[in-house]
């Protein structure tokens, strides 16, 4: 997204993003975090206030879009990507974000996933995941893992789950990042990039529900664990991960292997979220314990022309090459014939 | 030889094209329309093209026809029956010769009724010579080789001489019709300018198939029918889904807002799409979507953000869009979906016409979920009510269906094209004190409708949703009582529109035994079937035809208590007959219904009027 500077230089605080609606989230679920960053972040973007869009579908995640106080659309179940690539069009200027469940977008509303990913209209989509529909009160989703007991899955599900970066990448996406919802420092970073990004910005933030899931995500997101199970990627930085970082990754043959490094860096890899071939990133947002530790921060930015640039650019370019001033032009080109 | 039907003295006149789908009997047609056109004449156009997109060459199944009435009063079909039939092979006779007239004449290509394409089209002995056609009046052209004689030194392939044997059959009927060439040598320059070769060789073939013609005096002499009295202005042709493109876009233009067009292909409707596509140059925002969800998602978030919005599509896409219009319409915003129906249900007859999406577009939602709907009547009004679609949408922050049909899709009529200023005007709803204000729900007292303000308007951030709201301040509310009020606003406010309606007319009686009733795209075989009838001396019979659906004229009651009996005409099963009893259960409705992918016959009308008048 590029920058559009606030008339008057008018400074926006987090304040200006928090709407007069009561926050109807269950006390101590995740959401709260994900509301909390994004205001920041919002405040932070020096964006005008009134091309700020928030979109969202059905689920615990998209109330967020009556609590964020910008122009907003609380659509319907998985579609919100839909709605936001419509809106991306008719106005380039808008900032435009998707909040999305794990349910909502991999779902129901996986098509249009899939090929916002593949489109690259500039948006932004936030998915919250829990691996579990929350609103409808403890069903299997997409991303549920195998084992885990759901009303829809009493014995343990056997489905086998997407894993969002691997989708989000393998159908094309030039941004994906990834988040736990505790690491507050992070998540903004994250959602500062996406708003640079220009293209589809895809951020998974690990989402703890309190009622159903609680504590899914703790052994990578736990105080005590993290360290060891979280890769915090940044760009042109080594990978290193652990306590005192003394993990790192290295590539043996056709795979990636974690390893204790021996004194000092020299032997891990570089991230380079930039690289257009996106197999380390693939490879990088494939891994899960316990066998690796979980990629978060930018796994992949790779810069190249948007939807809703070119759209734009063959509208110019039409409208260059053309002699029709108005419609009136169009409708007297070619064959027509008077009646005196 | 038998008698001609054909006479000096015809005021109109019936002409189908037909061949194989490469021997370009849609450009053949669309060409003696501009020609008719051009020269004053009125016309309605259909094309009848093949199921398939590659049949067997030569197989009844490749036949590709285009048919055109002309005449020199008011035409609003393309005629029943065919006067003139032109057959480019054997199968294309076998294919249409059931819609020629007892008498009517055939004018066939004699070189391509070979042995290998009679048996190519099922006939054992060749129909031209075995008398079954004595019936008919027969020009047997030998079009092929003096196509092939008059092209001889361009030095052209054997194939592509072949090709131009369809201005061959244009120029014999030119001559019939006293149709100038001027016109049609125009064409094919402009259309063959890349190509020097091309202008010759078609040029040659017409002219060959005019002095044909005129040598050969088989017709005597040629039908000259006077011009229609038609309202003075610049015309054009126009199919029924540009004219749902161009009203769009003169919509956008007419208020000053972008069209965002978000649509999925889909037959018949996908040439809204691709013009919308081709008209980038007049600024069209054009959305190829995913789906049909998407595509009317995104025209919903496009609508949100103050361009006029349209997604179009035919009856199984509408269906998907369902739940996305129900989101439009508790939200109050607005948009246009414009559905080009065909026969269903499910796939059905993706090419044939039918009315039976009226249903689903009055009620296919769920919840009490009230919308505008509209219907055109002909291709050329499908541009005014396109345009009305968008003002109604707009200026009553609601979303409307438009209702045209595969009949309208593709045929064509003459478009009389409007002056500047002549479009009414559309004014948006604008809140236009200040922000502090303002309410999301706030109306507009006598029509209902919300405001329209979008993202860019500076302190008007607002959310909306598919919640219900509470009435003015928007918030989330499930009170009771707020639902029923805002369920009854939402009804109300489409019932509102009816006051700016255009009151409904009645054409002949204006009371008396029978109203003869239709809706959309059949407007032209009623009219024409009871127009008859008055002609005749028939004078206890009305005829009445809607546009307006949804809410109906402020009139209809009235117009229809002043009659003992209604009949209503509809390609469905008797759907808008059955709203009409929901509505006005006291009167005395008939239906005649037919449900065949065809659209009427005028013939048939007349027929059900008279044997109802006489029960
Ligand atoms: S159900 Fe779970 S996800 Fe939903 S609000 Fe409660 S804690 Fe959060």
């Amino acid at each position: 997204m590029q920058t559009d500077v606030t008339e008057n230089n008018t400074v926006l605080t987090r304040k200006d993003f928090v709407s007069d609606q009561a926050v109807r989230w269950c006390p101590g679920c995740g959401d709260f975090m994900i509301l909390a960053n994004m205001q920041k972040a919002f405040a932070n973007m020096n964006h005008k206030k009134e091309h700020f869009l928030s979109v969202s579908g059905i689920g615990c995640s998209s109330r967020i879009t009556y609590y964020l106080d910008t122009y907003g659309i609380h659509s319907i179940h998985g579609r919100a990507i839909a709605v936001a690539t419509g809106a991306k069009l008719a106005n380039p200027e808008l900032n435009v974000w998707v909040f999305t469940g794990d349910g909502d977008c991999m779902a129901i509303g996986g098509n249009h996933f899939i090929h916002a990913c593949r489109r690259n209209a500039d948006i932004n989509i936030i998915i919250f995941n829990n691996k579990i529909y929350g609103m409808t009160k403890g069903q299997s989703s997409p991303t549920t893992p195998v084992g885990l007991k759901t009303k829809t899955a009493p014995e343990g599900s056997y489905e086998i789950p997407f894993n969002i970066g691997e989708v989000a990448i393998g159908a094309g996406a030039t941004f994906f990042a990834r988040v736990p919802d505790n690491d507050h420092a992070l998540m903004e970073d994250v959602m500062m990039q996406a708003y640079h990004h220009k293209g589809t910005s895809v951020i998974e933030v690990l989402q703890n529900c309190v009622i159903f899931t609680d504590g899914i995500h703790d052994q990578i997101t736990g105080r005590d664990t993290r360290s060891d199970n979280q890769l915090i990627l940044e760009h042109g930085k080594p990978m290193v991960f652990g306590s005192e970082n003394k993990m790192g990754l290295r590539v043996d043959g056709m795979r990636l292997l974690k390893h204790e490094l021996e004194n000092g860096t020299g032997q891990t890899l570089e991230h380079d979220a930039a690289e257009t071939d996106s197999q380390m990133h693939l490879a990088l947002a494939k891994m899960q314990l316990p066998e690796f530790p979980v990629a978060m921060g930018v796994i992949r930015k790779v810069e190249i022309n948007t939807y809703s640039e070119s759209v734009h650019q063959a509208i110019a370019s039409a409208k260059k090459r053309t002699s029709f001033k108005s419609v009136k032009d169009l409708f007297l080109s070619g064959n027509t014939w008077e009646i005196e | 030889m038998s008698k001609s039907a054909l006479s000096p003295e015809m005021r109109k006149a019936v002409v189908r094209f037909s061949g194989d789908s490469g021997d370009g009997m849609q450009l053949t047609g669309d060409m003696f329309s501009q020609a008719s056109g051009q020269a004053g004449l009125d016309l309605t156009t259909t094309p009848d093209f093949p199921a398939e997109i590659r049949a067997p060459q030569g197989s009844v199944g490749g036949v590709s026809s285009f048919q055109i009435q002309i005449g020199g009063t008011e035409i609003y079909t393309p005629g029943d029956q065919v006067d003139v039939l032109v057959v480019m092979n054997p199968a294309a006779l076998k294919a249409n010769i059931h819609y020629l007239k007892a008498g009517g004449t055939i004018i066939a290509d004699k070189d391509s009724f070979n042995p290998r394409n009679l048996k190519k089209a099922d006939y054992d002995t060749n129909p031209l010579e075995d008398g079954s056609l004595e019936d008919y009046h027969i020009i047997r052209a030998p079009a092929t080789s003096l196509t092939r004689e008059a092209l001889k030194d361009l030095g052209l392939e054997n194939q592509a001489m072949a090709r131009s044997k369809n201005m061959f059959a244009l120029g014999v009927v030119s001559y019939i019709f006293s149709r100038p060439l001027a016109n049609p040598k125009a064409f094919i320059q402009k259309k063959f300018a890349s190509k020097p070769v091309l202008i010759d060789a078609n040029i040659r073939a017409l002219e060959a198939g005019f002095s044909f013609a005129e040598s050969t005096e088989l017709f005597g002499a040629s039908i000259v029918i006077p011009p229609a009295k038609l309202p003075k202005g610049n015309y054009r042709n126009i199919d029924g889904n540009t004219a749902v493109a161009w009203g769009l876009l003169a919509a956008a233009e007419n208020c000053g807002r972008k069209l965002s067009l978000c649509s999925y292909p889909i037959t018949p409707a996908t040439e809204i799409l691709q013009e919308l596509s081709a008209r980038k140059d007049l600024g069209a925002i054009v959305f190829q979507a995913e789906d049909e969800i998407a595509a009317v998602c995104a025209a919903i978030g496009a609508a949100f953000c103050g361009n006029l919005s349209a997604t179009t599509t035919s009856g199984p896409g509408a269906s998907l869009k369902s739940e996305a219009m129900g989101l439009a319409i508790i939200s109050e915003i607005p948009l246009v979906m414009v559905n080009v129906q065909r026969a269903g249900p499910s796939t059905g007859i993706p090419t044939k016409t039918e009315q039976s999406d009226l249903y689903q577009s009055l009620h296919g939602r769920h919840g009490e979920a009230p919308l505008v709907v509209l219907a055109a009547s002909s291709p050329d009004d499908c541009f005014f009510y396109s345009y009305t679609a968008a003002k109604i949408a707009i200026e009553h922050s609601t979303p409307v269906i438009m209702l045209s049909d595969s009949y309208l899709a593709s045929g064509t009529s003459p478009w009389r094209i409007p002056e500047n200023g002549e479009l009414p005007d559309i004014k948006i709803p604008r809140f236009r004190k200040p922000a502090e204000e303002w309410k999301p729900y706030m109306r507009d007292p006598e029509f209902l409708n919300r405001y329209w303000m979008s993202p860019g308007d500076k302190g008007f951030e607002h959310r909306i949703g598919g919640l219900e709201k509470k009435e003015i301040t928007g918030n989330l509310t499930y009170e009771p009582l707020n639902h029923e009020k805002m369920t009854r606003i939402r009804e109300e406010k489409i019932e509102r529109i009816a006051k700016k309606l255009p009151k409904q007319k009645v054409i002949g009686a204006q009371s008396g035994k029978l109203i003869v009733l239709g809706w959309g795209s059949t407007h032209g075989a009623i009219n024409m079937a009871v127009s008859e009838l008055i002609e005749d001396g028939e004078d206890n019979v009305g005829f009445t035809h809607f546009n307006y659906i949804k809410p109906l004229p402020e009139n209809t009651e009235e117009i229809l208590s002043k009659f003992d009996r209604i009949l209503v005409c509809e390609l469905n099963n008797g759907q808008f007959v059955n709203y009409l009893r929901s509505k006005f259960p006291k009167f005395n409705y008939l239906q005649f219904n037919k449900i065949q992918g065809q659209p009427f016959f005028i013939s048939e009308i007349k027929a059900e009027i008279i044997n109802t008048l006489t029960q």
